[in-house]
């Protein structure tokens, strides 16, 4: 017999056992009804229809008053009734757009990959996390047929999805850029101009752009507002912000971006970062450029994947496992 | 069959619409729930042409089909229609507030649901509760 067929005798059990002598027991039995009934979606009208039965059969001469006053009970609990049952129906809705997100999560993940080349001279790392399911950070590493390395981040000034939707024409256009145009400064003005064509006037794009030469060993970069990175002197064991001066992307389609180079030696470090790392926010505030440098220092001796991995476990720890922004860290070390 | 109606045009006569269709409800046999369930929806549709439309009518029909029976509720108005269906039968749409009120709600208090509306001409609503 299912629950709403014995519904009625189990109410009128719990309802007479009070009755008789008001135990805790009895109350903790209706709770439990309560949840059953929830479970088997007995809507609040019904409960008082169901009491009204209840109560008419156990205490036959209770006065008319009392019965009719349930008659009013009734009619006001229709509105809750209705009320619940849109609650109900709206839960559904948030569970299947929860999935239909994480399913585009995914296909982003997917569609933003990017494979971290592999040459003699250079040990290169990155990690990326977003802080909620659709990132607005991005990466990219393009191997040249000279035997240079391109590497590019960009973070979108806005989050979630529709950042999410932006980045893939980034990583479009990037795909479909000639391999002639290597040069930071270039790749940048070409992105400005698609972004300044395509993208919603109120959605900006900081992107930093480099090239690796292995040839010369000399690291080639331009950027368009984007966070600063880093550059470690392993002689001297000192860290200096990487400044370049540059318009965001889709501000001005006329916009130059200067190019800047710099020498690497054996054991110098690169860190390119989103401002998920620079601004990563503690209790105390934000964090102080001392503070994620000393941590970088501390793991600047292990390989470029674990430097990355570290220093966000560190930051991650930093903010009790709750990132507010998305977060990206690049590591290029010269290792010969 | 006695069909019957009743003309929507202050709020008083939300409440002959009301009272009407309990009637015809007890009449039929229907349960205190059921009742109260056909009387707000009843409710929900005469209040929506009061507000909306200014004028129009309820109509309270006893139906059958095969063994089944029932009754069908039919809201008509020539006020300004609903321009976006889809819209006022989402959950959520109504409660904050704007065009026709508690129509998912109608929807889920009776067995049978459908609706008509052009804007400029009018709605036209009509829902069914089958006895069990």
């Amino acid at each position: 017999m299912n629950f709403r067929d014995r519904m009625l005798d189990e109410y009128k059990e719990i309802l007479k056992t009070y009755i008789h002598d008001q135990t805790e027991q009895a109350l903790y039995m209706s709770q439990k009804f309560s949840r059953k009934s929830i479970e088997y979606k007995i809507s609040p009208e019904e409960m008082i229809s169901l009491h009204k039965t209840s109560i008419m059969d156990l205490e036959p001469d209770l006065p008319e008053s009392l019965l009719l006053s349930l008659d009013i009970l009734l009619e006001v609990m229709m509105s809750y009734g209705l009320a619940y049952r849109e609650h109900q129906s709206l839960r559904t809705i948030q569970r299947e757009l929860i999935n239909e997100i994480e399913v585009a999560a995914s296909m982003q993940q997917t569609l933003l990959g990017t494979q971290i080349p592999r040459i003699s001279s250079l040990d290169i790392g990155a990690i990326s996390v977003p802080a909620k399911q659709m990132s607005g950070d991005y990466y990219h590493f393009v191997s040249h047929e000279n035997g240079a390395i391109s590497v590019a981040i960009a973070d979108i000034i806005g989050k979630g999805i529709p950042a999410a939707l932006c980045m893939s024409m980034i990583k479009y256009s990037m795909d479909s850029m000639p391999d002639d145009s290597q040069n930071p400064g270039d790749v940048l003005e070409r992105l400005n101009r698609v972004v300044e064509q395509n993208v919603d006037p109120t959605m900006f794009i900081t992107m930093f752009s480099g090239l690796y030469h292995p040839d010369n060993h000399t690291f080639y970069y331009s950027s368009a507002g984007h966070e600063p990175g880093f550059f470690y002197h392993a002689e001297t064991g000192t860290f200096e912000e990487l400044q370049a001066k540059g318009l965001l992307l889709g501000v001005d389609k006329k916009a130059k971006y200067n190019e800047y180079e710099r020498k690497v030696e054996v054991g110098d470090v690169i860190l390119l970062m989103s401002d998920g790392v620079t601004e990563c926010r503690t209790e105390e505030g934000f964090l102080e450029v001392d503070t994620l440098i000393a941590y970088i220092k501390k793991y600047i001796h292990l390989s470029a994947q674990d430097i990355a991995d570290k220093v966000y476990k560190e930051l991650e720890y930093l903010q009790d496992f709750q990132l507010r922004d998305d977060f990206t860290l690049i590591i290029l070390k010269r290792t010969a | 069959m006695m069909d019957s109606s009743v003309k929507i045009i202050n709020e008083w006569d939300i409440v002959a619409a009301r009272q009407l269709g309990r009637n015809v409800a007890k009449e039929l046999g229907f349960g205190t729930v059921d009742q109260a369930r056909i009387t707000t929806a009843i409710s929900e549709l005469a209040r929506n042409i009061y507000l909306y439309a200014g004028q129009g009518e309820i109509m309270i029909e006893k139906v059958e089909s095969g063994t089944k029976k029932g009754m069908t509720i039919i809201s008509r108005d020539e006020g300004p229609g609903i321009p976006d269906l889809r819209k006022v039968m989402e959950d959520g749409f109504s409660t904050s507030g704007g065009l026709g009120a508690g129509l998912p709600g109608v929807k889920r208090l009776m067995d049978e649901f459908s609706i008509e509306s052009t804007p400029g001409k009018g709605t036209f609503i009509q829902s069914v509760k089958w006895l069990r």
